[in-house]
């Protein structure tokens, strides 16, 4: 394998690897304040997308993509409030089904309302062909941007957890849901925020995406079991692992296609979440001491 | 016979009803999606054992409905000509395994036996089972939900990406499947009544069997586990076998089911292994109540039923994923529980109690 080629893989993975670990990020932040795996999750990342599309119809790009995200935020804390917020001590079973719901939900009205064509952003500088050279590899514009807002996104949220009151609360209620409600914390309403966090984070990485991947009504469910699979890898509710493990999952997935045929590509990330969740359950980071106080 | 398999009887009443009224108003042609439903039930009692009683969830189910149909479907219609020298080939031939014939070309051709196919299928069927089951098993909650999801992915995958089972076309010409001489399964118009009760009899068969197993010992211990698995460690439950052996049990089950009804429609395409199957046999079962055979072998037969005629038309995954997150929401013991269960808990202490009760 030629350097040029090396890097070509790389990129690709980093580019894949860094909207899983987003995708992994939204499972953790709803993980951490409720215990709940929104199944949901991958639905975000496909209405970003879309919804981006149909606003770039009246509005100029920038503004499209925020009209889009700040929908699927308020779609994200409509599913909180509706389904999620009333139930008294719901059981495991019982919220991984209802999730799934939604999911099917979201899915089968995208299928209605867009169809089951393929669709895409345009390219946000350039064209699809244009490309820069990055030690003699050839990479779109548009992929750095992929890995640009991802970074972002990383960093806002590490600012927005560690630096912002609101910030703080929700991972006081992520802690200690007691303790966050006996210092006048609202832990309810933490909950519909980190719904709403979530599928912003979500819908921003569905539409940087958009032009080099594509969207359509149905990649939720392959982005939701990619993203679950980075999470487990990075350790359940550990987002900087989760970075960590996306990267890993986007380059081992790019490098995979150069032994075994595109259509297993699927395929082989699902074999890598079957292999962690029977070995190391609670991940290549985390510690099975701790895991040993959680739920598997 | 233990008397409460006489419960039985009522519903094999019902299926006689059922087929004399079709027949007798001239609309026949409700059997065929009877006959398909009850392939789907049987996948779904199975379920429900898995899911109510040993309170494990799966959502890749149609895995191993896909594995089942699958393999059967290419078994009997994939030329084994080319291979004819191949050891394995040739064991087969000589266990009487293989039946050779000509295809519509003339050429000659060489397929596995229906009957050897089906066992072929339900065997790896439960060999997948048993290998996926003893470390998955183990998880619980979401990571169970998405294990089982990510292995019906898998399944998905391959069946669409391989060749050998048709890719998106999947494989079609499958041939009858002869159970007995003079009993055969298979989609022609002059069998439609012999495939309904071919069908409901294997609905019937199946639900004896789990009727009897979650009465047993076994569906005790299984009880035990979904109550608490720890109070079912301490009292001596080998809770992990228990767990495995009900998972194997429910795959057996879902691909019996992939090989009949494959045979009854005389082919199999990709959007059985999709997960929007698997999603829909647990809605049913939730519907039907979880813990409730009933509950799920009515519901099974009543919602495959009104989606094969086509009721809810391009909606028909939305209803399902609405059905999930309403019976979820609103009454989590099931639809039948709720209002029958209701009325059953106020009739029975008059039952028991005589006088006492009605006063």
């Amino acid at each position: 394998m030629t350097v040029e080629l090396f890097i070509q893989y790389l990129v690709a993975g980093i580019t894949y690897g860094s909207i899983y670990a987003i995708v992994a990020i939204g499972f953790n932040i709803i993980y951490n304040t409720t215990g709940i795996i929104n199944f949901a999750q991958g639905e975000f990342v496909m209405l970003g997308g879309m919804l981006s599309i149909t606003f770039l119809h009246f509005l100029p790009l920038p503004l499209a993509i925020a009209v889009a995200v700040l929908c699927t935020m308020a779609i994200g804390a409509a599913i909180e409030i509706l389904f999620i917020r009333w139930l008294h001590n719901p059981g495991v079973l019982r919220i991984v089904m209802i999730t799934v719901g939604i999911s099917i939900l979201i899915r089968e009205a995208a299928l209605h309302v867009w169809g089951d064509n393929v669709h895409s952003l345009p390219y946000f500088v350039g064209n699809a062909v244009s490309t820069i050279a990055i030690f003699g590899a050839r990479v779109s514009p548009q992929v750095l941007c992929v890995i640009g807002a991802c970074g972002l996104m990383v960093l806002f949220l590490i600012v927005f957890f560690q630096m912002t009151s609101v910030g703080r609360e929700m991972r006081a209620c992520a802690a200690n849901r007691t303790a966050a409600v006996l210092c006048g914390i609202d832990t309810r309403n933490m909950v519909t925020l980190s719904f709403i966090l979530s599928a912003g984070i979500g819908a921003v990485a569905g539409a940087v995406m958009s032009p080099i991947t594509y969207t359509q009504y149905d990649i939720g469910t392959g982005l939701a079991i990619k993203g679950f699979t980075v999470a487990i890898l990075g350790g359940l509710g550990n987002s900087l692992g989760a970075v960590a493990a996306g990267l890993l999952l986007g380059v081992i997935e790019a490098f995979s296609v150069s032994v075994v045929p595109l259509a297993f590509q699927d395929a082989i990330s699902i074999a890598i979440l079957l292999v962690i969740l029977f070995v190391r359950p609670h991940g290549l980071f985390g510690s099975s001491a701790a895991a040993g106080l959680k739920e598997f | 016979m233990k008397w409460r398999n006489l419960a039985l009887l009522p519903l094999f009443a019902v299926i006689v009803l059922v087929q004399v009224l079709c027949s007798a108003t001239d609309s026949i042609y409700y059997l065929t999606q009877l006959t398909m439903s009850a392939y789907y039930s049987l996948l779904i009692i199975g379920l429900c054992v898995l899911m109510g009683y040993a309170g494990q969830i799966s959502m890749g189910h149609a895995g191993f409905f896909a594995i089942g149909g699958y393999l059967s479907a290419a078994l009997t219609t994939r030329s084994l000509v080319a291979f004819q020298d191949h050891t394995l080939v040739r064991l087969l031939h000589a266990a009487g395994c293989l039946s050779a014939g000509q295809d519509i070309y003339g050429e000659p051709m060489l397929v596995v036996t229906p009957w050897a196919a089906c066992v072929i299928a339900v065997l790896t069927a439960a060999v997948v089972a048993l290998l996926l089951g003893i470390p998955v098993l183990k998880l619980k909650g979401h990571y169970l939900a998405m294990a089982t999801l990510g292995f019906g992915i898998i399944i998905y995958r391959i069946v669409l990406a391989s060749s050998y089972f048709g890719e998106a076309d999947g494989i079609s010409g499958v041939p009858g499947f002869t159970l007995l001489p003079g009993l055969s399964v298979n989609g022609e118009f002059s069998s439609r009544v012999e495939n309904y009760y071919i069908a409901w009899g294997v609905l019937l068969l199946g639900m004896l069997l789990l009727r009897n197993l979650i009465n047993s010992r076994a569906g005790r211990a299984l009880r035990a586990i979904h109550g608490s698995i720890e109070a079912a460690d301490a009292v001596g439950v080998d809770t992990a076998r228990f767990k495995v052996y009900t998972f194997v049990l429910s795959a057996v089950f879902a691909a019996l089911a992939g090989v009949l009804l494959t045979h009854y429609n005389g082919g199999i395409g990709p959007s059985e292994a999709g997960i929007m199957k698997s999603v829909r046999y647990v809605a049913i079962v939730a519907v039907g109540g979880m813990a409730n055979l009933w509950g799920a072998l009515i519901m099974g037969v009543v919602l495959n039923f009104l989606s094969l005629r086509g009721l809810f038309g391009s909606y028909d995954d939305a209803v399902f994923g609405l059905i999930l997150i309403l019976i979820m929401l609103f009454a989590p013991g099931g639809i039948l529980t709720l209002r029958l269960g209701g009325l059953w808990e106020r009739l029975r202490p008059k039952a028991k109690s005589g006088k006492e009760g009605a006063s």
